[in-house]
């Protein structure tokens, strides 16, 4: 049979054992549609959010990670969430974050997972619709999620 | 019995911007993990956590399985009047666990 040719057979072994390691991770792309999702058609623009994580860490099983805005936090003017994604964890989401007046200041601080080195992208909504965001890389020697040590 | 730690001021001035720490144990397994036996650990997250202060919710954070195991969070709080808040862990498999502290506002 002329169908399955020795050059046709490795093209289709290459396709399956590389495809369920791109399903397996989130991607810059799966990123950027899990922020559309939450910033619709708005602009993003830089500044006012701080996102402080290490930028060399060696275990990915707990990273220190914290989120501040510049917002007076008054009822006229406060950061009504802030969102945190990351690119290659297997899922885009980190956490979803909601704020009010009655927190007076807007900083989160938590400790994170991260499967590799990879951008982290904090995303702050305003009461006025406005979103702003801020991003940093990290270095990550030792991955999480990678398997039961226990 | 589910271990949690809460670090928060008891006596804080009227519109004061308080810190309050709240940590979890939990193992956060993400459901993306083998297993020793080669299957996947089923996911077993906490979903949500939400602060309040006398009974009307001052915080949330809806959690996914990138938050490390045993779970800390620490966010602010306007200190409004005396008396309760109370964090509350929601999650898999009909995890809640709830925990108080006192406050004196003066």
């Amino acid at each position: 049979m002329a169908g399955t040719t020795r050059r046709t057979f490795i093209a289709g072994a290459a396709l399956v054992s590389v495809l369920p390691l791109a399903s397996a991770r989130a991607t810059p792309e799966a990123m950027a549609a899990a922020i559309k999702e939450v910033v619709g058609d708005n602009a993003i623009r830089e500044g006012r959010v701080t996102l402080d994580v290490p930028p060399l860490v060696e275990n990915g099983n707990a990273v220190p990670l914290t989120v501040s805005v510049e917002s007076p936090m008054t009822e006229a003017d406060h950061v009504k969430a802030i969102h945190v994604f990351n690119e290659k964890n297997p899922q885009p989401h980190v956490f979803d974050a909601r704020l009010s007046p009655k927190n007076g200041k807007a900083m989160i601080a938590t400790r994170i997972k991260l499967g590799d080195s990879q951008k982290i992208v904090a995303i702050a909504e305003t009461s006025k619709g406005e979103f702003f965001s801020a991003s940093a890389d990290v270095i990550v020697t030792l991955a999480a999620c990678l398997e039961d040590l226990t | 019995m589910t271990n949690v730690l809460i670090n928060a001021p008891k006596t804080a001035k009227k519109g004061e911007v308080i810190e309050l720490k709240a940590l979890i144990m939990h193992t956060m397994e993400t459901g993306f993990r083998p297993g020793t036996n080669g299957r996947i650990i089923p996911r077993n997250i906490i979903e949500r956590f939400t602060a309040s202060w006398n009974g009307s919710e001052i915080f949330r954070m809806d959690f996914s399985p990138a938050i490390a195991a045993n779970p800390f969070v620490s966010f602010f709080a306007v200190a409004s009047e005396s008396g309760k808040i109370t964090f509350r862990w929601t999650g898999d498999e009909g995890f809640a666990a709830e925990e108080s502290v006192a406050i004196d506002v003066a």
